[in-house]
């Protein structure tokens, strides 16, 4: 990690790819516990991580296979540490299982996904944003997912401390969606001030193990399990379980349960949502994309605004539960919404559940391996607008 | 008998939870039993432990156990207990594990678990057949018993789980029976002191489904079977291959020390950490 210097406000500087910046991110987030398994194009998170986690006192192992390795970050996180992984494509699809499981048991872990072509071994080294849905319904069960994404070197560093931020606080897995593009570049990155992290951690209960229940459903349905070895006995098992944590099969107590798991996650919605506008106020051609498929929206937008065309853009920084609010307001003036995304067109499902049907979504995809490009959001816009392009 | 059961009730939950999922009969409950008693006698601290399993009859143990339990996917037992260990390394870490659930889908993180000399106590329970999912083939069922996919008589040939702990490294090998069941208690407690990767092999009884399919379908039949077929390690050293032909050597195979991984992983770090003070 070459070039180190200080912003005039004393901020520290590097130039680092996106990658790397997910291991600071997760470093200054108090994460102590990593475990993982070679994978292209996520293996420099792994190797980072195996580098710094020992000089701060954390464990890094190098796990078996990708089963193994979610399932050595949940076991960390029961005894109570702010533990992660890191992935692509296969790997993922490997931790399907497990995901379900830290879901249920409302243990926090943070799972960097960084997405690379599919479908199987696909494309190893090249980008892909096809694993947009698997986040979202890969376990197995009902599950509402909590996904962020980034689109900068600067994002994967801000999206993996709010995934640890979110992760303690509604103990429950947060998934962070990069891609080839974005975990391989080289950027700059400003980190945080020490002073300017607050270190967010689950709440110890506040009560005598007598009268521990473990998963209670309070208000705010989040339950936060004690960590393991502190005079908390209780059971933690991926069956459907009551407050005790002991398994049940009462259909009011299996409602209640599975109620409380999704209420968690959209009451909080809002907390998760991230999203940047660009000039979307009176954007007639509205694009929604995340992450690296956002970079060439970007240009694209700069492009028409140039033509004096009302080109607006909506870029996802969260992505699901779907921000459909954020998409709402900024669809306002659009006849057109138009999804980029370096797949076959995954993220557009959400987007026409919540558009009005009167706006015409339109899907512009890329499932090459290659980035998409601003001229080519530009030229599907404009044939929308002339009929025809003229690129 | 009377003192050892209310010395195993002080570990029950006290909500408590029972029946157990268990059928009568069951080599589960008196393995439970083992394994309680061993920890009664070493005066093992109940925060202290954490105890752990995967997905079978034998993996609902921790359910009605008083520890820090954590009842996890199928087969995966062993590395969650890792992720534990590693952070808690001063906490007592036991896996308990059915042979289809440590062998079958979780045979990768059994030899790779073996491998680490990570020190955490494996007892896996041995029916030779899948119980929970009603009485299909395991990797432990022998050839020419029949199972619900092995309708015709099993093909496939078993493991023996302890020469596979033996050649992928752990530094405790037992094995015996839930009819020598102080013989069982003794093996689980030296487990449970062992510094390193311990793993005790018992093997058990499934009346109502390997039983039944098998021609005993009284537990005592069963019982009667392991007796006859257990031979201590001490004799089985003196018999020809033909003679041990159909038994199941019992006794400490392995029981050494090598460098324990938790160890490792911790002075490591330490030594990052003074170099970064200096
Ligand atoms: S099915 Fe077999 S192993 Fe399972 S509880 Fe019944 S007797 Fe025990």
């Amino acid at each position: 990690m070459a070039l180190n210097r200080t912003t005039s406000d004393g901020h520290p500087v590097r130039f680092v790819q996106g990658n790397e910046a997910v291991v600071l991110g997760a470093l200054h987030s108090g994460c102590r516990f990593f475990g993982g398994y070679p994978i292209t194009p996520s293996t420099e998170i792994a190797e980072g991580m195996a580098r710094e986690l020992p000089k701060v006192g954390g464990v890094f192992i190098q796990m078996e296979d990708e089963i193994a390795s979610i399932a050595s970050i949940i076991g960390a996180s029961a005894a109570g540490a702010k533990s992660m992984t890191a992935t692509s494509g296969p790997g993922f699809s490997l931790m399907q299982e497990n995901l379900g499981f830290a879901y249920i048991t409302q243990l926090p872990i943070v799972i960097v996904n960084v997405q690379r072509g599919g479908p199987s071994t696909g494309l190893p080294t090249k980008l892909a944003q096809s694993d947009t849905m698997q986040a979202r319904w890969g376990t197995h069960g009902d599950y509402t997912a909590v996904v962020l994404a980034a689109s900068s070197v600067q994002e994967s560093y801000e999206a993996t401390i709010r995934a640890f931020e979110l992760a303690e606080k509604l103990s429950t897995p947060v998934i962070v969606l990069l891609d080839e593009l974005i975990g391989h570049m080289r950027e700059k990155l400003i980190l945080r001030m020490k002073k300017d992290i607050k270190e967010i951690r689950r709440p110890f209960p506040k009560v005598p193990p007598e009268w521990y229940f473990p998963y209670d459903i309070p208000n705010d349905y989040t339950a936060h399990p004690a960590p393991f070895g502190e005079g908390f006995r209780y059971s933690i098992t991926g069956l459907v379980h009551d407050r005790t944590g002991f398994p049940t099969s009462v259909p009011s107590e299996v409602i209640e349960r599975l109620d409380a798991l999704r209420e968690k996650i959209i009451t909080h919605r809002k907390e998760i949502w991230n999203w940047k506008e660009y000039e979307v106020t009176d954007a007639k051609y509205l694009i929604v994309a995340y992450g690296s498929a956002a970079r060439a929206a970007r240009g694209a937008v700069a492009i028409l605004r140039k033509k004096r065309i009302k080109a607006g853009f909506l870029e996802l920084k969260s992505i699901w539960p779907f921000p459909d609010g954020p998409l709402m307001s900024a669809a306002k003036q659009a006849k057109y919404v138009f999804v980029a995304e370096n797949n076959m067109g995954q993220l557009i499902h959400a987007v026409r559940e919540n558009i009005r049907h009167t706006i015409n979504v339109i899907p512009i995809n890329r499932y090459d391996g290659h980035p998409l490009e601003p001229e080519q959001i530009v030229y599907f816009i404009k044939e929308e607008v002339y009929g025809h392009s003229t690129v | 008998m009377g003192t050892q059961l209310s010395e195993i009730h002080e570990y029950l939950r006290w909500r408590k939870r029972f029946p157990t999922v268990w059928c009568a009969g069951c080599g589960d409950g008196t393995i439970m039993g083992a394994i309680l008693r061993a920890i009664h006698d070493l005066q093992m601290p109940q925060d202290s432990i954490a105890f752990i399993s995967g997905i079978g009859c034998s993996s609902r143990m921790p359910i009605y156990l008083d520890f820090n339990t954590l009842h996890t996917t199928h087969g995966r037992a062993l590395p969650f207990a890792t992720g534990v260990k590693l952070v808690r390394p001063d906490m007592n870490v036991i896996v308990v594990s059915g042979d289809g659930d440590a062998l079958a889908i979780g045979g990768n993180h059994f030899i790779h678990t073996c491998r680490r000399n990570i020190d955490i106590t494996m007892v896996l329970i041995n029916n030779s057949i899948y119980g929970m999912t009603g009485g299909q083939v395991a990797p432990t069922t022998p050839i020419g018993a029949i199972a619900h996919t092995m309708p015709y008589g099993n093909i496939d040939p078993p493991f023996d789980a302890v020469e596979l702990s033996l050649a992928a490294g752990a530094t405790f090998v037992a094995r015996s029976t839930t009819y020598n069941i102080i013989q069982t208690t003794n093996y689980i407690k030296k487990a449970l002191q062992h510094k390193g990767f311990s793993f005790v092999e018992i093997i058990s009884q499934c009346p109502v489904l390997y039983g039944r399919l098998n021609g005993m379908p009284d537990p005592v039949d069963m019982l009667l079977w392991q007796k006859e077929v257990a031979v201590p390690l001490s004799k089985a050293k003196k018999m020809s291959p033909e003679e041990l032909e159909g038994k199941i050597t019992t006794g400490i195979f392995r029981d050494e020390i090598r460098p324990e991984y938790t160890e490792q992983v911790y002075a490591l770090s330490e030594k990052l950490q003074e170099k970064s003070e200096d």
